[in-house]
């Protein structure tokens, strides 16, 4: 009889699939979100069984999406282009809180303690902080740079110590907000960087902050455990003097690949990675690929890179190994792959495949299709995971 | 899938309007936002546009903008599609 009644209320959730069985407690560790850009939509999936487990629906403008989590993996900080902050709660797979902080937004990151939420704008520019629980304003940093002009923010990241790092696009600088101290930040400025840095990430560690910029062939690298802060020019005039080829889509420094003793790095209108020592950051080698790198991804254990593009060729991936700095397997995924994120300790990955409507997740090692979710225009993939993380 | 780099039309000759609305909202959007109410790339709203005339803006989707990260759609689009897009643009009536 026990028996009997445990299956018949196992058959009842897999029917209903609802997020958390109210008499039944559960941990998120396996949970995530999959951004549904053009419905304004996130589905929460289960990356264990490979299934979606709910929609929410009412978060505005997701073009360009992105995701942080609380440090005990129940809510996802779901930042929309339109300037929509959404706090999703993975368990009642709802919204716990929204507010609209900007006009127009590019991305986020919560500080390591989970208290502070900052959001990226480009419209009105700067960076804004709320409260992690509660979403009320807590800080609006202006970005206004030694050239007077006010600027979009870039490749914000949270760094140890209650501190946030972002550039400023239109004034070629790096800033270093530091909440250590209260709600009030210490803002440390580095300027003069090289024009037009379009994305930033910091390593898994937390020391070493790379900028990339689109107005000269190099990336910025500031070392974070040295003081005074200084912004060093690293890979500079990569291209060596070729005509760079038409960039259709931004390259992405989020999820970059810092592999084994590797950094992949894009370059900006070409069809190659460059490799970069990780203590030297020194270029060792470059991987010719499929296309222009959107996203180099790199599989929790390091060993492989998985690598998306940018149209026309935004239908591949190209999986490196970094040891070789060689594509060891290329494949078609389908129209428009926007996007890849690992299972916590990357048995598999699930690839955003817009066009196709769907979400497919592959093995990481045998390359094989192991399920597909149907997804309204899929881009971003979040998953818990990334609550324990440094940079994410 | 899309296939960008070969120009599609319908029997009668005239641009892909599936094709060309998808390309302007998914990949322009890229930069200019889904709604084309910008990005890191300017706004394509009526208003924002009327800085330029329709020929003005068939070059600088065709041949980009330089020192800016707007590039040159010719490897991928016709200037009949180009033109086509402008209209759109323009009038504010992309399908």
């Amino acid at each position: 009889m026990m028996m009997t009644l445990r299956a018949l209320a196992f058959c009842a959730v897999a029917l209903t699939a609802p997020l958390a069985a109210a008499d039944e407690p559960r941990g998120t560790g396996a949970l995530g979100i999959v951004i549904e850009r053009t419905a304004g939509s996130v589905l929460i999936v289960d990356t264990v069984n490979r299934a979606v487990t709910g929609r929410v629906t009412g978060l505005g403008d997701l073009s360009h999406a992105s995701a942080v989590f609380s440090p005990d993996g129940r809510y996802a900080y779901v930042f929309g282009r339109d300037g929509g902050l959404t706090k999703v709660d993975l368990l009642a797979g709802a919204i716990a809180k929204r507010t609209i902080q900007a006009g127009n937004a590019i991305g986020g990151a919560i500080s390591d303690d989970g208290t502070l939420v900052a959001v990226s704008n480009y419209e009105p520019g700067g960076v804004r902080v709320f409260d992690a629980a509660t979403l009320a304003p807590l800080a609006d940093i202006a970005a206004i740079g030694a050239n007077g002009k006010t600027s979009k923010t870039v490749g914000l990241v949270d760094l140890p110590g209650r501190r946030f790092a972002y550039a400023l696009y239109d004034a070629d600088e790096i800033w270093i907000a530091d909440f250590s101290g209260g709600d009030a930040p210490k803002i440390t400025k580095l300027t003069g960087i090289g024009r037009l840095p379009y994305d930033g990430n910091v390593t898994p560690d937390g020391r070493h902050y790379l900028v990339g910029l689109f107005g000269e062939d190099g990336v910025v690298h500031v070392d974070l455990w040295k003081q005074p802060l200084q912004a060093r020019r690293i890979l500079d005039n990569y291209g060596r003097g070729e005509e760079r080829l038409p960039v259709y889509k931004m390259p992405h420094f989020e999820g970059w690949a810092s592999a084994g003793d590797v950094m992949l790095i894009p370059a900006v209108g070409r069809h190659e990675l460059i490799a970069v020592d990780r203590r030297s950051f020194r270029e060792v080698g470059r991987i010719a690929t499929s296309g222009q790198p959107i996203f180099a991804v790199a599989r929790p254990d390091g060993r492989h890179a998985w690598v998306n593009f940018a149209t026309p060729h935004n239908n591949m991936i190209d999986v490196v190994d970094t040891t070789t700095l060689s594509v060891v397997h290329r494949f078609a995924a389908g129209p428009a792959v926007l996007h890849m994120e690992f299972t916590p300790r990357g048995h598999e990955v699930w690839v955003s495949v817009r066009d196709a409507n769907r979400v497919q997740v592959y093995d990481t090692s045998s390359f094989a299709r192991k399920a597909e979710l149907e997804a309204q225009h899929p881009s971003g993939i979040f998953f818990t995971a990334r609550a324990g993380r440094i940079g994410q | 899938m899309l296939v960008l780099n070969a120009a599609s039309y319908a029997a009668d000759g005239t641009p892909d309007a599936t094709r060309l609305a998808n390309l302007v909202r998914q990949d322009c959007g890229a930069c200019h936002g889904l709604t084309l109410r910008g990005g890191l790339g300017k706004p394509l709203t009526v208003d924002h546009l009327r800085q330029w005339d329709r020929e003005q803006m068939v070059h600088i989707i065709l041949e980009g903008v330089p020192g800016t990260p707007m590039p040159g759609w010719r490897p991928l689009l016709t200037e009949t599609e180009a033109r086509w897009i402008a209209d759109r643009l323009k009038q504010g009536t992309l399908p």
